[in-house]
């Protein structure tokens, strides 16, 4: 069980850059790699930022008059993909993930480090390769779903563009989770116990095993699809024979596991979040564990949900009801434990305690929504309707994004040594909660009411509300401003953090801010009780 | 310890009672104009006040506890080391199994009136050959009678539009006509990508898939006109592929269906 690592075998530090160059070098440090995620991944939100306004823009009128029909199409195709897949997935998982696992479990890196830094080159390419199709013939236009087969016959070189980058950010996607698996189960430091490692590590090892189990099956499809439309093949296309509902069933295989990929990890980070922040103990460890792994088995089984309009057998359309629906236990028992982990607890409001709080909030709204969506009496009527728009923005903006900025807040001390101003912080949040429940709240009633998705224009009388929706975006656009502002004053100028500004017990913190290149001057320290506040442990500090 | 337990009940019975009373006085939903329409506004009722029961109180349980834990200036140190409590955390999962298990049921018994659980039948001379696979989509009241009495239509959907063939007046239509409170049988197919079939008064989706026909019935019980809107994205045009659906009284729609109606070629 023990792998002793030769420090001078890992200690490649000559022949790396020093000093901010680091992170544009095909750098093996876990910590650069992870910053080197979160940035790279950040300037992407930032693109589909952009997109997302544009098509707020459009939106506000009922007529299609901002951009032409197909750039309109092109628009929503690149921004659910940028958001997703290079984004989210990468910000939480590989950021996150890179940054803190091996600290969590002791290591003085990932597993495979060359594979890791891979990983992570192969997303600038692919994202710039995405964004530049786009100047090509124009990008793909089918929708992030690209189902066919609209997406065989829209012009050909942007969808096989798209095919490509989403092939090699997957690519990229399962290099980590192996890695990631790797570590967790290979790389713990002698005598930590897995009962004993931080919430992240196992939402961490949950969501691997869904990238590995489930990436490789969307792969597959792309590259059929990818077929039928250079090759001529007949997989998807039904002129040949093949059968467009089947690409549906693969394709949501992946698509449905992919909002456990960009949730479980949230889970994880604000598991880690929440004690430090409240002094208490996260409540019910052992069912969180138990909670996550059946998100995992669960999360396997539902994806025909997302077809219930498609022609699914009755018994199907029953039975991914049930499945769908039972995972709002598991999923709730989590949202209780958080909340009883704040109970009792000595509360600093601070931006990443309120970040975490939006995210319970606004997440109990969208699994609530969520449980609605899988009884398919009433998702019959608000399929591909501006209410799942509504819907799935509350989970992974509401939810995910949130935490992404709760965790910059929390760890930022970590990673630079310095605070961020928590005024700043606050007005940040503040924005960012009112703009997102004012710009996705009212497309509930927009989809109620006959408002179908990814669309350009709509039924005028749709437009106040529409335009109530455009005005909560831009108020999302404004909110980065004080985030970026804070961001580059606080790198600067911030106030001394000190290594441990939270006093936090996990194990990143028991190491100088910013860490030294192999994370730890001397051994590891055996961190038996990560969450151990109110405890003897924390009283010696 | 009583005066607490009182303001929990005090507590619980409110935000029960706002989320009963905003359940049963806000309105969300359109116009109810199709058997399925009533139908679906009680399970949307029921799941409606669930939900806003759970989501009030967990965000006033959040935000109650921000504010009675906060950290005050001259506080040190940390809250209690309550890691866990085995009956709670067994209790808050039982309960939501039962809530969800009970919602599924329900909405299996909803679903099952709205006809999803029946076989299809759609009564058509021209299309009854048994061999051909027919996708499922929504069928209500098949009592078999009633369906020989059905109004058939087929329906082709295309970039942009929608088509309404009428088989027994052998004459297309750009608008999909129907008499009140008498079902009407859809057969649906695609002639490129896919696209949906929705009315939102009726509370009814279908995709309509190329290469694989679907079915969808319905029975419209308000006149009037209403939307058909394509619900999948099918293209630049996709925003603009609407058209209409127009119930009217028996003998308007017979005197529609006379005026168009073409006389019958014998092949």
């Amino acid at each position: 069980m023990t792998i002793s690592i030769d420090p001078q075998k890992t200690n490649n530090e000559s022949l790396q850059p020093k000093g901010w160059l680091r992170y544009f070098s095909f750098s093996l440090d876990h910590k650069v790699i992870g910053i080197q995620y979160l940035v790279c991944g950040f300037l992407f939100y930032l693109i589909g930022g952009t997109l997302a306004s544009a098509i707020r823009i459009e939106l506000a009128s009922p007529m299609s008059d901002f951009m032409p029909r197909d750039v309109y199409n092109q628009v929503l195709t690149l921004h659910g993909t940028i958001m997703i897949f290079l984004w989210i997935v990468p910000v939480v998982n590989g950021a996150f993930g890179n940054y803190l696992i091996p600290f969590y479990v002791g290591a003085r890196d990932m597993a495979f480090p060359r594979l890791n830094a891979v990983a992570f080159w192969l997303i600038p390419p692919s994202g710039l390769m995405l964004v530049a199709s786009y100047f090509v013939e124009g990008a793909a236009q089918a929708g992030w779903t690209a189902y066919p087969p609209l997406s065989i016959t829209t012009p050909q070189s942007g969808q096989i563009i798209w095919i490509l980058s989403v092939l090699l950010l997957g690519g990229s996607s399962i290099f980590g989770g192996i890695n990631f698996i790797a570590t967790i189960i290979k790389l713990r430091r002698p005598g930590l116990k897995l009962m004993q490692l931080p919430m992240y590590c196992w939402a961490m090892l949950g969501t691997s095993l869904l990238v590995v189990l489930s990436t490789p099956v969307l792969a597959g499809t792309l590259i059929l699809l990818s077929f039928d439309i250079i090759a001529n093949t007949g997989f998807f296309n039904p002129v040949l024979g093949g059968n467009v509902v089947v690409y549906q069933h693969l394709f949501w295989f992946y698509s449905h596991p992919a909002v456990y990929i960009m949730v479980l990890p949230a889970f994880g980070l604000v598991s880690e979040i929440l004690p430090v922040h409240a002094r208490k103990p996260l409540f019910g460890y052992t069912t969180m564990v138990f909670s996550i792994m059946g998100i995992v088995v669960l999360g396997l089984v539902v994806w025909a949900h997302h077809m219930f309009t498609s022609g699914t057998p009755p018994w199907m359309r029953l039975f991914f009801t049930i499945a769908t629906a039972f995972i709002a236990v598991p999923t709730g028992i989590k949202f209780f434990n958080w909340v009883a982990t704040l109970w009792g607890g000595k509360i600093s409001i601070n931006s990443a305690m309120l970040f975490s709080c939006g995210f319970i909030i606004n997440f109990v709204f969208g699994g609530i929504t969520g449980v609605a969506l899988a009884q398919v009496p009433f998702d019959i009527h608000v399929h591909d309707t501006y209410f799942v728009v509504a819907h799935f923005h509350y989970i992974v903006y509401g939810g995910t994004v949130f935490i992404i900025f709760s965790s910059i807040y929390h760890w930022f001390p970590k990673v630079t040594g310095k605070m961020l101003n928590e005024k700043l912080g606050i007005l940040h949040f503040i924005i960012t909660f009112i703009g997102f429940n004012l710009c996705f709240a009212p497309q509930h009633w927009l989809g109620l009411n006959g408002m179908p998705r990814r669309v350009a224009e709509y039924d005028p009388q749709f437009q106040f509300v529409n335009q109530i929706s455009s005005l909560g975006a831009l108020l999302m656009a404004i909110s980065t401003i004080p985030f970026l502002i804070n961001v580059f004053l606080s790198v600067r100028n911030g106030k001394d953090a000190g290594d441990n500004p939270w006093n936090s017990l996990t194990p990143e913190w028991l190491t100088s801010s910013p860490p030294p290149v192999e994370n730890w001057e001397g051994e590891a320290p055996l961190v038996e009780e990560p969450y151990g506040y109110g405890k003897e442990i924390s009283e010696q500090k | 310890m009583l005066n607490k337990n009182i303001y929990l009940i005090l507590i619980i019975s409110l935000v029960f009672s706002i989320s009963f009373w905003i359940g049963f006085n806000v309105n969300l939903l359109p116009a109810e104009a199709s058997i399925n329409a009533p139908i679906y506004d009680e399970l949307f009722k029921i799941l409606f006040i669930i939900g806003l029961i759970i989501f009030i109180g967990m965000t006033i349980a959040v935000i109650y506890s921000l504010f009675k834990f906060r950290k005050r200036n001259d506080q040190i140190g940390d809250g209690i080391a309550l890691e866990g409590n085995l009956s709670l955390e067994i209790v808050w999962t039982i309960i939501p199994s039962i809530i969800v298990l009970l919602i599924g049921l329900y909405s299996y018994n909803i679903y099952d009136r709205m006809g999803g659980m029946k076989e299809l039948n759609h009564n058509h001379e021209m299309m009854s050959s048994n061999t051909e696979k027919i996708w499922a989509g929504i069928s209500q009241t098949s009592d078999n009678e009633l369906a020989i009495n059905n109004l058939s239509i087929e329906v082709s959907a295309m970039q942009f539009a929608f088509l309404f063939n009428y088989p027994k007046g052998n004459f297309i239509s750009g608008e999909l006509h129907v008499p009140v409170d008498q079902k009407v049988s859809m057969k649906m197919e695609s002639k490129d990508v896919i696209h949906a079939f929705w009315v939102p008064e009726f509370r009814i989706k279908q995709d309509i898939i190329p290469g694989q026909p679907t079915i969808l019935n319905f029975t419209p019980t308000k006149v009037g006109k209403y939307p058909i809107i394509c619900a999948e994205l099918c293209g630049p045009y996709h925003g603009g592929m609407r058209a209409s659906i127009i119930v009217e009284e028996e003998s308007d729609y017979n005197e529609w269906f006379n005026k168009n109606k073409k006389p019958e070629v014998n092949l």
